[in-house]
């Protein structure tokens, strides 16, 4: 059996949800899993990879986070276990890592990818090219494959069993190293995670009014707020909300577009998306064509009602 | 300080692209090209280094002859000198063999600090920068927001998912950057006139081989047309009643 070596990130002594996505691309492969945890509270997650497939864990330990120092550690775990592919998930820290562990493997990157197959010994993956616009079937000639995946479009495999936990490689000092972390206000979920998605256009003509989608996404509990391009630009949004070719690419179960007209570089980000609503005064807006379902009209009367709605719904359970 | 700003040619992000016949590669036929966006923000970074800490900018480029026309705008801005690395088939060269080629030049150029924009807007891998950094062995922060440097030690602030995070590191170093950088200037027209008796250098670009091999490229596949449930207000019900028991996702 081939063996994949899988960079698992953790938070609070759990692993993170994106990357028990990345180990059920793997186990989806039939491979032999070695998962790698680096940092604080990777003892604590490390024996909870085994309920997904794990057969091993090693736990890389050293100073602060630095990314460089991980990539060292993780590469030298691909080649002692022959691996023939290194997962991440493509979170901020794992598209920051795996580039650096290719190179030091001497392989190229496959980055936010959204299939990972085998046909016969070849691995083969699907991603996008031009922020989604193309969908590139590609195979690589490096021997080991090096990807990262996109969130929200994996399966988590939950299998049960127990992993092997020994300590990697120790870390050697990194050369960029983490000094501080300010969390963003709040516990904001991220829009390229977040299951559902509420985003806002031009159309909410003020920046106060995004208070409205803010509130929907609160009703829905589980959601994040997003933005257009034209919005960022105002200063409404800060840019780590943009959805589009410019911004992020996102695939959340549920996509509402409020006040978006659809330019091309916004639905290249949220084409993928597997429900989409739009909500917009103009019944021509190129948005409706791709949205599954749409209301034509105010979206401050709309939004608020919707809330509501989904409110009384969330309280039903 | 020596600074170097990597630019990538790229199609225009208002492209509709079009399959080729061979189902493996896309039609150029049309296609207008521009810097790539976040390069841009690299190029701007670079001049404000240049105007804190003095030095040189020069702008670095894998691409046709005819990407003079890219870095002949990044030197109106104020770069000193510009360098293509000429290389027809740019267009389908892997990260890894892009870094390889940059990761040569700027070894035989010497820099303190190299920028890059954090992802090319046409195969978004975002792999060049942290690549080239680990073939060098230099230190690299990608995604930044922020930067200071001061003498031989830099401190940059990258956007995570979390929030900010602070890194610290010694130059020379390889930073990319991300869109709350700075705001690019435009050039103005003393620039431009400028830009023409600047150098441009035109060296042949290291060969390379792809390790990546195209199986084939598709259109996503089109969404299934879906309806308005309704006008305003009074359309919440249909709406809700549709995401509920015909999408499944409330």
């Amino acid at each position: 059996m081939t063996t994949v070596v899988v960079f698992v990130e953790h938070a609070a002594g759990t692993p993170r949800r994106a990357s028990l996505e990345a180990l059920g691309a793997a186990g989806a492969l039939g491979s032999h899993i070695v998962a790698v945890l680096c940092g604080q509270g990777a003892a604590e997650a490390a024996p909870q990879c085994g309920r997904y497939g794990v057969a091993r864990v090693a736990v890389l330990s050293g100073g602060n986070w630095s990314p460089d120092a991980a990539a060292q550690g993780m590469a030298a775990l691909v080649k002692e276990h022959k691996a023939v592919a290194f997962l991440a998930s493509a979170t901020s820290t794992g598209r920051d890592v795996a580039p650096r562990v290719a190179a030091l493997l001497d392989s190229t990157l496959f980055s936010d990818c959204t299939a990972l197959a085998k046909t016969g010994e070849r691995l083969v993956v699907t991603r996008p090219w031009l922020a989604g616009k193309i969908e590139a079937t590609l195979e690589t000639s490096a021997r080991v494959l090096c990807a990262t995946l996109r969130r929200n479009v994996f399966p988590v495999r939950e299998t049960g069993g127990t992993a092997e936990v020994a300590q990697g490689p120790a870390l050697g000092p990194g050369k960029a190293v983490l000094e501080k972390t300010e969390a963003h206000a709040g516990a904001k979920l991220d829009v390229s995670e977040a299951p559902v998605v509420v985003s806002g256009g031009r159309g909410m003509k003020e920046p106060q009014h995004f208070a409205l989608l803010e509130d929907l996404a609160a009703a829905f509990g589980n959601a994040a707020v997003g933005a257009s391009r034209a919005v960022v630009d105002a200063g409404w949004r800060p840019h780590s909300e943009q959805v589009g070719q410019t911004g992020k690419t996102v695939s959340p179960q549920l996509y509402v577009a409020v006040g978006i007209s659809g330019a091309i570089q916004h639905l290249a980000g949220m084409k993928t998306s597997k429900v989409i609503v739009a909500i917009n005064k103009d019944p021509e807006a190129p948005i409706f064509k791709i949205a599954d379902y749409g209301i034509v009209g105010d979206a401050f009367e709309i939004v608020p009602a919707l809330a509501r709605a989904v409110r009384k719904i969330k309280a039903q359970g | 300080m020596k600074i170097i700003a990597c630019i990538k040619r790229v199609p225009t992000t208002d492209l509709q692209p079009r399959v080729a016949a061979d189902g493996k590669s896309l039609d150029a036929s049309g296609v207008q090209y521009m810097t790539s966006f976040y390069d841009e923000i690299a190029v701007e970074e670079a001049l404000r280094q240049k105007e804190k800490h003095g030095g040189e900018v020069t702008v670095l480029t894998i691409g046709p002859a005819d990407a003079s026309k890219e870095v002949r705008e990044a030197l109106a801005k104020g770069a000193d000198k510009g360098v293509i690395l000429v290389d027809g088939a740019w267009g389908s060269r892997d990260p890894l063999a892009t870094a390889k080629a940059l990761a040569e030049k700027i070894r035989a150029l010497g820099a303190d600090l190299v920028l890059l924009g954090r992802v090319g807007t046409d195969r978004d891998n975002a792999a060049v920068g942290p690549m080239l950094a680990t073939l060098l062995g230099w230190a690299c922060v990608t995604d930044i927001v922020g930067l200071e440097i001061n003498g031989t030690q830099g401190s940059a602030r990258r956007e995570a998912d979390a929030g900010l995070e602070t890194f610290a590191f010694a130059l020379p170093a390889v930073l990319t950057c991300q869109k709350d950088l700075n705001e690019p200037r435009y050039a103005a027209l003393k620039g431009i006139m400028a830009a023409k008796k600047k150098p441009l250098e035109e060296s042949p670009c290291p060969a390379s081989t792809s390790q990546v091999e195209v199986v084939k490229l598709a259109l996503p596949p089109a969404r299934k047309a879906g309806r308005i449930v309704g006008e305003g207000a009074a359309a919440v019900p249909a709406l809700i009643d549709a995401l509920r028991s015909e999408a499944k996702v409330l």
